[in-house]
């Protein structure tokens, strides 16, 4: 599964995007212990949403690979 | 059309949005005008870079809008954002509201520009003399 990154997240990944095992990233709860674990610094963040189809998701919502996913960290527009 | 959203790269025409909310059935415009600043707690900025997920924070900023025009007696409503390197007194942020009365134009403005900073994926960095950070990242 292909995971968007974007602001920070970019920053530490080092990329535009990341690509996740899909077996270990049922759900989008799962989704975030993976990109922590993997990359420590996410878990200093103040917060780290991800959104589903340009939607902020739960974690309980169960992913496919068809989804877009993205990683959200902490916006700071306007 | 009640509602017009705009993610741009080049510079935000406020005439162009003035001309999109003046109506006949309006007798209050508001207009939040974001401007970048010199300083940050106290250290001095010399740009900063907004980077959007733009799909996304157009979807948020429609959102906006919408519930600005159920919950607030408007007419219309703009939302304008800008990306890219912006410079000192440039305008990263355009929010305007047209009503008949003008407590609900400042209501839905502000309930705008408050909404919009919680919710519409976009990133601010901050460059400053010494580095660069992105804005409300770390606790």
């Amino acid at each position: 599964m292909k995971v968007l990154t974007f602001g920070i997240t970019k920053d530490i990944i080092g990329s535009r995007s990341l690509e996740v095992p899909s077996n270990l990233a049922l759900t989008v709860g799962e989704l975030r212990q993976y990109v922590i674990s993997k990359y420590p610094k996410m878990e200093k963040l103040k917060s780290l949403a991800i959104a589903v189809n340009e939607e902020y998701a739960t974690d309980d919502k169960r992913l496919i690979e068809s989804d877009v996913v993205a990683l959200i960290p902490p916006v700071s527009g306007g | 059309m009640r509602k017009k959203i705009k993610i741009s790269s080049s510079p935000l025409n406020l005439n162009e949005v003035i001309r999109f909310i003046r109506a006949d059935e309006n007798g209050a415009e508001d207009y939040f005008i974001g401007t970048v600043r010199n300083a940050t707690k106290g250290e001095s900025v010399t740009h900063l870079f907004f980077e959007s997920y733009e799909a996304m924070a157009i979807k948020e900023m429609e959102k906006i809008a919408d519930r600005a025009l159920e919950q607030f007696d408007i007419n219309n409503i703009a939302i304008y954002h800008r990306v890219g390197e912006l410079k000192i007194q440039e305008v990263p942020v355009i929010i305007g509201v047209g009503s008949a009365h003008r407590v609900a134009a400042f209501d839905a403005c502000r309930f705008a520009i408050d909404t919009l900073k919680e919710t519409v994926p976009i990133w601010k960095k901050e460059f400053l003399e010494n580095g660069e950070v992105w804005v409300s990242a770390h606790p």
